[in-house]
């Protein structure tokens, strides 16, 4: 019986009349791959979303390592409004801030690329390690916490060199070229010490060399890391590379739930995704 | 009833008061929707705007010289935004604000310049600063006449936006500012003709100002300056409505403060409200709700 | 690596020390009524607000136009807590005197002014910390403002004298005072965002949403550097009433906040050394280098130039400064660090070049 690490239960986004999510339930379990495909305007992102605390659902459950995180029920203006299913069964109103999630041990990468713009590759890496400090404003301003620093910006720099990004660590980061941003991005979620890593669209933008590269590196740093991964993906063969399970979006629904060979033959996938966009 | 009759004149005045925030404020707004700029240099366009009716004034007739103010104004308000704000257009927003705030010093200054420091004060206007009675009540006329004035001016401003040309121009500009640009929108002319009527009211709205408080120094143009972009805050920056009402809701309280015998706090009271307005609206009572894309 | 850090650290440190030789000499050698002193001192004083605004517009990229109130809690702090006992009812003449009957020792006081700005702070933090840049910027202003009414309040003359002027609190003779008390504070605000509090203030400027996706808490990260920055102002507040002797509420109005904003702009927003050298220039322009212009009996030759009369300094003043910010949108420094080895390294590519030709 392997572990769950997360778990959603009819995790419903609603704004205001325009359901994003609807419904959605699935399980990642520990050391997982799993890809949540589906089309543009699927809602995946706004799921990822209320994963990591930057939206709160507005009905459903998110667990995390079993533990409950993220808990709420239509209330207010969307007591009248909502439009989803499963009204009543939870009860509580859990809304932790994204930071705190992310303490837990959840960590993400952006869509379009979100990294500190003004900051070298070396202080974006460093900067969510500010995170897992120890110190206080007053021992960091006064350098009591040197021995700390010192370890996290040896932390970082070994970081950066099993990314391969060691020889750019001086870059500013918009320099970089976009496949290295992107990697970047990965390397600051790892820094962050997380047990689940969300990557949303890694490969976006991406040549097909550069994906099968990815392909590479996800699955390396899931096992050197002893990460447990979610992704948001559009490149098929990445996907169908590299995921243990998928679970497949349309409309803020789940349509389908399986291995990347259930997914593959399965027809409500290709009416609603594959079929249509074949390249893609 | 005595309540009504102790506090009619300070609800007159303060409704008098409100509409003439409402003038400014449409200014704020306006510019904020359309360059989210702050303009603080627009309480001095207010303060120039008096100086130059107390100036010609002394050459020329009223009638002659109150309405050459006004039009001056509006070349004023042009040139400013030619001067200070079109350079810094690409600039990051920063910039364009302490550009503003520049040029609110210089307009000062130049007014210390130009009055040698001196209070001025403004020329009676025949009809408008008359005094009358209202249910027993001692007033200038200019208090019952601002109301009618400003909505008149506010009705026709909003046909302009709403049937003109420039006007559906401006609201294409405020709605995304380089989508219209795209769209062949001349941005520079709706962007100047959003200076112009900014300052074009806000000189209407400073011939009724100072028929009732007449001394002009250089730095008047501050408090009601900084409470006409309050009242525009209140209502939601960018929201014309929302600046009106909120211009309209200030100037009640703040003259209701008053006649509680409040004075200290007449300013500071503007203020209490607009925090309390914020901290459970956070972006006015009418303003568009901004959620960051992830 | 870290060595050529420890060297610019050492020059620095000696440029600041030869700095404060400098000012001592000049103080023996002219006259203590000398116009550079003046500036020196205020120059000081603002270039510590400057940094404490900077710290918040700058580098955590918080709008918050609020400095001038956070100034007057420090002024009036001071003030109230040293005033001596027996010159107390002569400074509080229609309140009996003031509630407050002891004073505190001058290093005391200027703590306590930057303690009691730091606390209005937190609480002001609480409700308008989450509102976004232009509405947070219209809700300090407004906090500021309600300060500066407060204070004017003869309900609370006992302990604020009214709008009736403090006087009578110790004061400072010595250029070098405010020279050390700027220095040690600015100090120490470098030392904060140079820290791992200071590198989460920036991803926040940068970035609030990855900012709080990477695990920075941002509602304690926002008030932590409020807090901070307004200490400081509250502390170069303490050294304003001392350089102007005397402390009115009303004095302490928007426009100043506007002013210090511009100092910081002028100076390159993200850029302490700018904010620095920002602060100096302006307070010797507005007040010392233009003066003549306000004399009217101004001659170049026999040419007796019509237009000088009082207020042309002003205006000449702010055609510089809108001439600066149109010329140069980023500052002097940008947001870099004036650094000696910065210089050589310009100046070593100028002589290659010219070797090459």
């Amino acid at each position: 019986m392997s572990e769950r690490v997360l778990e959603i239960k009819d995790l419903t986004l609603q704004f205001g009349g325009v359901v994003a999510v609807n419904s959605l339930s699935m399980y990642v379990d520990k050391g997982e791959i799993v890809s949540l495909i589906g089309p543009n305007g699927a809602g995946k992102t706004t799921a990822f979303n209320a994963i990591t605390g930057l939206y709160v659902p507005t009905n459903g459950q998110i667990l995390f390592e079993g533990k409950k995180i993220i808990e709420n029920y239509p209330h207010g203006k969307m007591k009248k409004l909502y439009a989803g299913s499963e009204n009543g069964k939870y009860k509580e109103r859990l809304e932790p801030t994204p930071d705190k999630v992310t303490k837990l041990g959840v960590a993400r990468t952006f869509q379009n690329i979100r990294l500190w713009k003004t900051q070298s590759v070396f202080d974006n890496v460093l900067i969510a390690k500010h995170m897992r400090r120890t110190s206080n404003v007053f021992t960091a301003t006064f350098r009591l916490n040197a021995a700390e620093e010192k370890k996290q910006r040896e932390e970082t720099a070994e970081l950066l060199n099993i990314l391969g990004l060691y020889q750019v660590k001086d870059q500013n980061c918009t320099t970089l070229p976009y496949g290295l941003q992107r990697r970047l991005e990965i390397a600051r979620a790892l820094a962050t010490d997380p047990k689940l890593l969300l990557l949303d669209e890694p490969a976006a933008g991406m040549n097909p060399q550069e994906t099968l590269e990815l392909t590479e590196f996800i699955g390396r740093i899931r096992d050197d890391f002893k990460l447990t991964v979610c992704m948001i993906e559009h490149h098929m063969d990445l996907v169908m590379n590299i995921s243990d399970r998928i679970y497949v979006l349309n409309f803020g629904a789940l349509i389908a739930k399986g291995t990347p060979e259930e997914i593959q033959s399965n027809p409500t996938v290709i009416a609603a995704y594959l079929g249509e966009d074949k390249n893609a | 009833m005595g309540f009504f009759q102790t506090n009619l004149p300070y609800l007159l005045a303060g409704i008098s008061t409100g509409g003439q925030y409402a003038l400014i404020a449409i200014g704020y707004t306006m510019v904020y929707g359309i360059l989210r700029l702050i303009n603080f240099a627009h309480g001095d366009v207010f303060m120039c705007a008096a100086l130059m009716v107390i100036y010609s004034a002394s050459y020329l007739p009223l009638y002659v010289s109150v309405p050459v103010a006004i039009v001056a104004t509006g070349i004023l308000g042009f040139a400013i935004e030619r001067v200070a704000y079109k350079p810094l257009r690409t600039a990051p927003r920063m910039s364009a604000m302490i550009s503003a705030i520049g040029m609110s010093y210089l307009l000062q200054n130049l007014a210390l310049y130009v009055t040698g420091g001196l209070t001025k004060y403004y020329p009676p206007i025949p009809y408008i600063s008359d005094s009358i009675e209202i249910f027993g009540a001692m007033t200038k006329r200019v208090t019952v006449i601002t109301p009618i004035v400003t909505v008149v001016l506010i009705i026709a401003l909003v046909s302009i936006i709403k049937y003109t040309k420039i006007g559906i121009a401006m609201r294409a500009v405020s709605r995304d500012f380089e989508t219209a640009q795209l769209m062949g929108v001349k941005i520079n002319s709706v962007i100047s003709a959003t200076f112009v009527i900014g300052s074009l009211l806000a000189a209407v709205g400073s011939t009724l100002f100072f028929s009732n408080y007449t001394g002009v120094t250089p730095t008047v143009g501050g408090m009601p300056g900084l409470k006409a972009f309050v009242a525009a805050v209140f209502g939601g920056i960018g929201s014309i409505p929302g600046a009106v009402i909120g211009a309209f809701i200030i100037g009640i309280c703040e003259n209701l403060i008053k006649g509680l015998g409040w004075t200290t706090f007449s300013d500071a009271f503007t203020f209490v409200l607009l925090i309390i307005v914020l901290m459970f609206m956070p972006t006015g009572l009418f303003g568009e709700k901004t959620t960051d894309r992830v | 690596m870290d060595k050529t850090k420890k060297r610019d650290l050492i020059v620095s440190l000696g440029l600041i020390a030869l700095i404060f030789v400098v000012v001592a000499v000049l103080e023996k050698v002219l006259p203590t009524t000398s116009m550079l002193f003046t500036v020196l001192k205020k120059g000081s004083i603002y270039a510590l607000v400057a940094v404490s605004m900077n710290l918040l517009n700058g580098f955590t990229g918080l709008f918050s136009l609020g400095q001038a109130g956070f100034m007057l809690l420090g002024a009036y702090t001071y003030a109230i807590l040293t005033i001596p006992v027996e010159a107390r009812a002569a400074v509080y003449q229609y309140y009996d005197g003031g509630i407050v009957q002891f004073s505190v020792p001058v290093i005391v006081g200027i703590l306590l002014a930057g303690v009691v700005a730091a606390f209005f702070a937190y609480l002001i933090g609480l409700p308008v910390l989450h509102l976004k840049s232009d509405y947070l910027a219209i809700a300090t202003l407004g906090f500021a403002e309600i300060i500066r009414a407060i204070f004017q309040w003869d309900k609370l003359g006992g302990l604020t004298n009214g709008s009736n002027l403090l006087r009578k609190f110790p004061i400072f003779h010595s250029t070098l005072f405010p020279f050390a008390v700027s220095a040690l504070c600015i100090g120490i605000i470098v030392m904060l965002i140079n820290s791992t509090y200071g590198r989460a203030f920036k991803a926040i400027r940068d970035d609030e949403i990855a900012a709080e996706a990477m695990g920075i808490n941002l509602a304690h990260h926002k008030r932590l550097a409020f807090t901070i920055s307004s200490f400081f102002a509250g502390i170069s507040g303490a050294l304003l009433a001392m350089f102007q002797t005397t402390v009115q509420a009303s004095q302490f109005k928007s426009a100043m906040t506007y002013e210090i904003l511009l100092i910081v702009v002028i100076g390159g927003i993200g850029s302490i050394t700018g904010s620095c050298i920002s602060s100096f220039l302006f307070v010797a322009s507005s007040e010392w280098w233009l003066r003549f212009l306000d004399n009217s009996e101004t001659y170049i030759g026999s040419l007796h130039l019509g237009l000088l009369r009082p207020g042309f300094r002003k205006v000449v003043f702010s055609v510089i400064i809108m001439a600066i910010v149109l010329l140069y949108q980023r500052g002097i420094m940008g947001d870099k660090e004036f650094s000696l080895t910065r210089i050589r390294q310009r100046l070593s590519g100028l002589f290659k070049k010219k070797k090459v030709q």
